[in-house]
């Protein structure tokens, strides 16, 4: 009944293109963003902030520029921390180059540097497909890291060999940097991906998110209706990378503060790979419903045996997490290898036939 | 508004041969793959605005001269005239750009994409708006959607598949799927038609819906058709003009009737001590 789409006629072609042909989807997704803008940054404390809200967001964009590569354009990639280490070194080298810019245009400038380079790393993805593709992928992760820590021109040659972020300043507010208060830094953080998150659901809608599926589903047929199929894959690269590197440098400027090569290790990549899998491949809700999931599993795994009355060693915690997020990434490859996005599609149509069965 | 009357000179204007001019010119193409020759030394013409089968038992290189044609082989001898431009090699994807649209023997879709963006991939070549504009979805880019959308509305609607548009193609059943590959062909709105057994493993009635389509095709757009088929009675019923392979080699051309008591044709299909 909620659902109900009977009533709701499309006169145009505009109209059927509507990114919500179905009235109540729209009203969900307000209200989702009324809870985003409005309702968790009025009730958050600043824990849940650092721990749940802003790393979400990030989590969810990182997977998004994988998820553009891998679930569009069905091109398997392991490298996404190292281009999200290229974002965020990018990021660090411009700001102290042009120590007043605007972290907002600085981010956007970073953004250029991991899509070049994931054009280049791209190349191989002409020849091989698949599993191979993602071992050549696996090669710039560690030719990337290794870069991070031998090339100290990247971290203004200090001696801790890690980038530190300074405070920033935007429009008098501290928007990065120890003096920054996390309610801003969440607001900055949401205008990005909210926007990022817009465009990519354009593209992926429009020609060259066709070309991209049409790549991904047969690409020999796709070449056979005119798609040039080494422009639809390097831009499929270039367009994750920057996504990927966007999401890289919020993460160190927006939420870790500082950073060591390390940390855009490959275990890194497969967080993000898993987000995307357990979220659902070739779709964009998939990976704000993944990365939910994975952050928060562990914060609340460290809440439940409070919730009981006694308490559980971290390290076990620690055990008990990654145990379920692998019988969770088996349960999905098995089960519903779409993710969480395809299980929501799936109650939506029952919602919408309901109370009928049919 | 009748879109059988818009589909109509859709692609002829474009095109300065006259109808019943050589289109297209196979000759002396050799193909071989190592020591396996597929084809030896075929020649063979088709005109604008017939229907032209390519027949011939199993092995006998039909879907190799078809590959040939479109560009996804290289032919290692002999010449191939389109139009007047000879060539020699391109890209599969170029022949898009210069006419050629083709379907292939086992359904080629895109199994993840609804029908209506099948059809619409067939006019992505077609579409110009860049990066910018697709990120937006307003302005230009989206006038430009509606454009095409509108075009690939008539085929939907030529084609009668307006209840599956918003199916995912994976889902649907065989012949609805060959119907819409030959949507997303003809989205590319080509000058010669290239079609692959396109009534293999159909039931009658479906063969008889798929050959009322071609032959719409042909009449009502002017797009001219090459295919295979294995179906005797279809080909003889349609075809203006028939050549038959065998071995790679050409051992029949001629109109139906010609080619039907032609003895070497049914030495070939029966079966003859080699």
């Amino acid at each position: 009944m909620l659902y109900r789409t009977a009533g709701q006629f499309k006169t145009s072609y505009e109209a059927d293109f509507a990114l919500f042909p179905v009235r109540q989807d729209a009203l969900l997704l307000g209200v989702i963003l009324l809870f985003a803008w409005l309702i968790f940054p009025l009730t958050a404390s600043d824990f849940a902030f650092q721990t749940l809200l802003i790393p979400v967001l990030i989590y969810s964009l990182a997977s998004l520029g994988l998820n553009l590569l891998t679930g569009y354009a069905g091109q398997l990639s392991l490298g996404t921390a190292a281009f999200m280490g290229v974002g965020a070194y990018a990021c660090y080298k411009i700001t102290t180059i042009f120590p007043g810019i605007n972290l907002l245009v600085a981010l956007a400038l970073a953004g250029f540097f991991p899509a070049a380079i994931g054009i280049v790393f791209g190349l191989p993805s002409l020849r091989i497909k698949g599993f191979y593709l993602a071992i050549a992928t696996l090669a710039a992760q560690f030719f990337l890291v290794w870069l991070f820590e031998k090339w100290a021109w990247l971290y203004n040659y200090n001696t801790s060999g890690a980038i530190q972020v300074p405070n920033i300043r935007m429009f008098g507010v501290y928007v990065a940097g120890p003096q920054a208060a996390s309610i801003t830094q969440y607001y900055f953080v949401l205008f990005v991906v909210c926007l990022i998150t817009w465009f990519s659901i354009n593209i992926t809608r429009g020609r060259i998110g066709r070309i991209w599926k049409a790549v991904r589903d047969m690409d020999i047929a796709a070449e056979l209706v005119g798609i040039n199929l080494m422009r639809a894959k390097l831009s499929a690269f270039a367009i994750s990378s920057y996504v990927a590197g966007v999401s890289g440098a919020l993460f160190v400027f927006l939420w870790r503060g500082a950073a060591e090569p390390n940390l855009f290790d490959v275990q890194l990549s497969f967080r993000i790979l898993f987000i995307a899998i357990i979220g659902g491949l070739g779709s964009i809700l998939g990976n704000f419903l993944g990365a939910i999931l994975i952050v928060a599993l562990p914060v609340v795994l460290n809440w439940i045996p409070g919730l009981f009355g006694f308490s559980i060693e971290s390290a076990v915690l620690q055990h008990i997490n990654t145990m379920i997020i692998g019988a969770l990434i088996i349960f999905f490859l098995i089960v519903e290898p779409l993710g969480l996005a395809r299980l929501w599609g799936i109650a939506r149509e029952k919602l919408i036939l309901w109370p009928f069965p049919h | 508004m009748d879109a059988r009357l818009d589909l109509a000179g859709l692609t002829g204007a474009r095109d300065p041969i006259a109808h019943g001019d050589v289109l297209l010119d196979v000759r002396n193409v050799s193909l071989s793959f190592g020591g396996v020759k597929a084809i030896a030394d075929i020649s063979f013409d088709v005109r604008k605005g017939e229907i032209r089968a390519i027949i011939g038992p199993n092995g006998a290189g039909k879907t190799s001269m078809l590959n040939v044609i479109n560009g996804f082989y290289t032919a290692q001898h002999g010449s191939i005239v389109f139009r007047g431009r000879e060539r020699r090699a391109m890209k599969a994807h170029e022949a898009v750009g210069q006419g050629i649209a083709r379907t292939f023997q086992n359904v080629a879709l895109f199994k993840g994409m609804s029908t209506l963006d099948n059809i619409m991939a067939g006019r992505s070549v077609m579409m110009r708006r860049g990066l910018f504009w697709q990120m937006l979805r307003h302005g230009p880019a989206l006038a430009e959607e509606i454009e095409h959308r509108e075009k690939v509305e008539e085929i939907i609607d030529f084609l009668e598949i307006e209840h599956i548009r918003h199916t995912p193609v994976g889902k649907l059943p065989y012949g609805l799927q060959k119907r819409v590959e030959l949507g997303r062909s003809l989205a590319m709105e080509p000058v010669l038609l290239l079609l692959d057994e396109p009534m293999a493993g159909m039931n009658l009635e479906e063969k008889e819906d798929m050959s009322r389509f071609i032959v719409e095709v042909n009449r009502q757009r002017g797009t001219t058709i090459a295919l295979i088929e294995h179906d005797m009675g279809v080909v003889m019923d349609l075809s203006d003009r028939i050549v038959v392979l065998d071995y790679g080699k050409k051992i029949a051309d001629g109109p139906p009737e010609a080619v039907k008591t032609n003895k070497d044709l049914i030495d070939a299909y029966l079966g003859v001590a080699h």
